[in-house]
Order: C-alpha cells, then structure tokens, then sequence
C-alpha cells in the first residue's frame, strides 16, 4: 500500500472503524469520568492525545531499537515506565515554560499518566505494523499517525457522549436506572452504532 | 546470561527517567509564591473540587491571590480553616456554632388554644390555625427538626426538642426545617442565650406562656456592655459583645434567659 493511502486509511480507522473508547474500549475511565460537560471532554481529549502523541513518539524508537526481536516480553513495564516519566517531565516543562497550556490540561495531565489508552496506542503500534515489510522512518510515521487518529477518536467519543449525558440529564428516566445504568446503557448504544463503520477504510 | 541483558535495559532506561525527572524538577522548577506553597500544604489533597477551583493547587493559589475565602475547603473542615487563617494572619470565625431552639414552653408553661389531633408533624399543626398553642412563636414539639437532623444530635424530651450541642454540626437544617421559625445558629459558648422567640407585645404573651419575653427592658437596662437588646418585642443577645456576666439572668423576672 502506498505511504499516503495508507495514513488517510490510519486516519479513518482510527476515528471510526477501530476507534479508542467505542470498538476497542481503553479509556472507559475517564470517558464515563469526564464526559458530563463538552468543555471538560475537550480539554480532557486534548490532553490525551497529547500525551499519545509524545508517548508513541518515545516508545516506538525504545521498542524498535531495544525491544524487538528478542525482548518484546519487556513492552508492557517499559511503556510504562517511560510514559509515567515522560509525562511528569511534560508537567515539569509546561509549568516552565508554556503556562498557557499548562492551565489549561490543569489536573488532566497526572491523571492519564498510567490512562490505559495510552498505554493501549503504544502497544497497539507495535503490533499493527509489520516492521518486516516497513523502514523504520516509515513505521514511525505510521505510529505517530495512529496515536493522532487514536487520540481524535477518543475526542469524538467523549463529545458525542457529553452530548448524549447532557441530553439525558433533562429526559424522563425510570428512578431505578437514573446515573450510571442509563449512562452505561447510552455508552452501549454508542459502541453499537460505531459497529457500523467496521469495514471503512480497510 | 540470558536474563541480564533484559535487567540491564530496565534498569538503564529507570535510572535515565529517574535522572531526567530530577534534573527536570532542579532546574525547570518554577519559583512558586511561599505563601501559595504554604497555603498548598495545608490542603489536603484530595482534588476533590468541592471548594469550586480545579483541584487544592488552584485553590492555594486563588486564596494566595485573595480571591478566594480560606473556608471553602470540606474535606479540610475547621482544622484546615485554622491552619490558613493562621498563614495568612487573618482571624476567622471558626468558632463553635450548635442550634438553639428558643422557646421555653411545655405543657405547663404554655396554654393551648384547642386540642390538635391531626397528623404529628409541626408542618402540618402549624398549618391548622398556627398549631394549638396559644403563643404563635411557640415550638409545637412534634420533632420536625428530629427528623431533618442528619446527626441525630436532636432528640425529644418530654414533648421538647433537645439538641445535643457535642454531635450538633450547625448544618442548619432544622433551622429551615422549623415551620416557627424559633431554631437559630448560635455561638456554643455563650453563656446568655434568650429562650423565648414571642414578638407579640407583653399583655398578650403574658396569657399565653409563663416563660415568655415581655419586652420589659429589663436586660436591656442591666447589660454591662450592651450586648442585649430588645428588638421587636423579644430580646436579643449580640454574641460580639456579650461578656457572658449573666447581669441579664439575674434581672429577668420571666426566666426566659438562660
């Protein structure tokens, strides 16, 4: 496949036929947490895929220079480390230098250090593209890509369903499944019209 | 062998976390305002967002600023709010509040109007021509505010409400709860407290109630620094100024003040 169609179609799986939260449910956490307000799912969004982005861009070297053939076992506790480490140091610098933004991710930031859709993109890079048939400069690409789309994925799921938790706040709900049975039920429904994109983009 | 390269790689790659972390927090550490550190530490935490900020560190920072009062901390309670009022160097009132149910009546003080036998709630009495006693201010002693406390630090003695001033939060819920009105927030320690909440002029109260405020002056007139009052026909203890001499309880003649 060529470089270009293959990143449109990263693009795509990524937003909708394989998206985060609605087909591979990582981060149900804070998407059930943060999704009461859009603003508040934006801002949380944001930060996520922030940190994808600089997660994969750190893992992937350590995992294609360090990890691979021999000591893939080490994946999980080394992602681990490196972003809890990484995304301290990003705390550290934006308190320093770029304040705005530091405001602005506010307590979002500690929050998805060990956030399992983190974690869950870096993994999933390693596997999602043969590192036999590709250079490394373009697997790299593929990577940063698919933690981009991963992480406009995860926004577009939290502001549906901030749209859907704020539409449910004034419906007429049965006492007994007011809160979270009914958000669970609205999150189902949501996983189930993603399901119809499967096929999309390869 | 074959487990030491492994062991090796963790290794090297937490040392070098570890160190870019320090040298990140030696020389990218942003000179923060002592008294926002200070006020930083005294909070406890949590995040928890009930103070209205983003979490403890927007909050230290808005009380630093000035923009924020030192008492919005739940979690935190009145130990948190000494702490920073001592940072800060401002007093606040963290006294002891409990409440107080001023009335004095019972059935033998107080005569009634008609025999009540409706639903047992003061909401409901208070509905049927103001309840059955005679004096309207009077507590109806069917323990509305029992029900409200959250505490269970009100109790019903003898057809009277107690409050237990050791479990009592000053929620305030039984102040609202109270259909009279007679319920107030005040200051535990105070010695004077005025037990009777009657704003009706003297002749009239007199018939209704033995332990009722008339309004005679009396207090008024002994108070050393002028701490109470008779405002509206029922005397008022101003809790700034009341140096707890017991003047006033001495003078009444109607037992109200106690």
């Amino acid at each position: 496949m060529k470089t270009t169609t293959m990143i449109v179609s990263i693009l795509l799986a990524g937003l909708l036929t394989n998206n985060m939260v609605l087909s591979k449910f990582l981060g149900i956490c804070p998407f059930l947490g943060v999704s009461k307000k859009v603003n508040t799912a934006v801002s949380m969004s944001i930060a996520v895929t922030f940190v994808m982005i600089i997660a994969t861009a750190v893992t992937y070297p350590i995992y294609y220079y360090l990890l691979q053939p021999k000591y893939e076992y080490l994946e999980t506790v080394v992602f681990i480390l490196v972003i809890a480490a990484i995304v301290q140091f990003i705390e550290i610098f934006l308190k320093k230098y770029i304040k705005p933004i530091y405001n602005a991710l506010g307590i979002y930031l500690p929050l998805i250090t060990t956030n399992c859709a983190v974690l869950g993109i870096t993994m999933l890079n390693v596997t999602d593209f043969d590192i036999t048939k590709y250079s490394f400069g373009k697997l790299y690409l593929f990577s940063l890509t698919n933690a981009l789309s991963a992480g406009l994925g995860f926004m577009l799921a939290m502001v549906l369903f901030a749209g859907v938790r704020q539409r449910l706040e004034t419906a007429d709900i049965p006492e007994f499944m007011k809160g979270l049975p009914i958000t669970l039920v609205a999150a189902a429904l949501c996983s189930l019209s993603f399901l119809g994109f499967a096929g999309i983009g390869g | 062998m074959q487990i030491l390269i492994p062991i090796i790689i963790v290794v090297v790659i937490g040392v070098l976390a570890g160190l870019l972390l320090a040298f990140a927090s030696k020389f990218m550490s942003v000179k923060s305002d002592e008294k926002t550190e200070k006020i930083r530490e005294c909070l406890p935490g949590a995040n928890c967002g009930a103070c209205g900020y983003s979490g403890c560190d927007g909050y230290a920072a808005a009380i630093a600023s000035g923009e924020a009062t030192p008492d919005k901390c739940a979690p935190g309670g009145s130990t948190t709010a000494a702490a920073l009022s001592e940072i800060l160097g401002i007093e606040i009132k963290n006294e002891k509040h409990i409440a107080f149910i001023a009335c004095g009546g019972n059935s033998e003080n107080t005569t009634t109007k008609f025999n009540y036998d409706g639903m047992k709630s003061c909401a409901a009495a208070a509905m049927s021509l103001g309840g059955p006693l005679d004096c309207e201010f009077g507590c109806l002693g069917f323990g509305d505010c029992v029900k409200a406390c959250p505490f269970g630090a009100i109790s019903l003695k003898d057809g009277r409400p107690q409050v237990d001033e050791d479990t009592c939060m000053a929620c305030g819920l039984c102040v609202s709860t109270c259909p009279k009105g007679i319920i107030k927030l005040i200051p535990q320690n105070k010695a004077v407290r005025v037990n009777c909440s009657n704003c009706k002029r003297g002749a009239e109260v007199v018939k209704a109630c033995k332990v009722s405020c008339i309004a005679c002056k009396m207090c008024e007139n002994n108070c050393p620094t002028g701490a109470i009052k008779v405002e509206n026909n029922v005397a008022v203890v101003d809790p700034k100024l009341c140096n707890g001499c017991g003047n006033c309880k001495t003078v009444c003649k109607r037992g109200c003040i106690i």
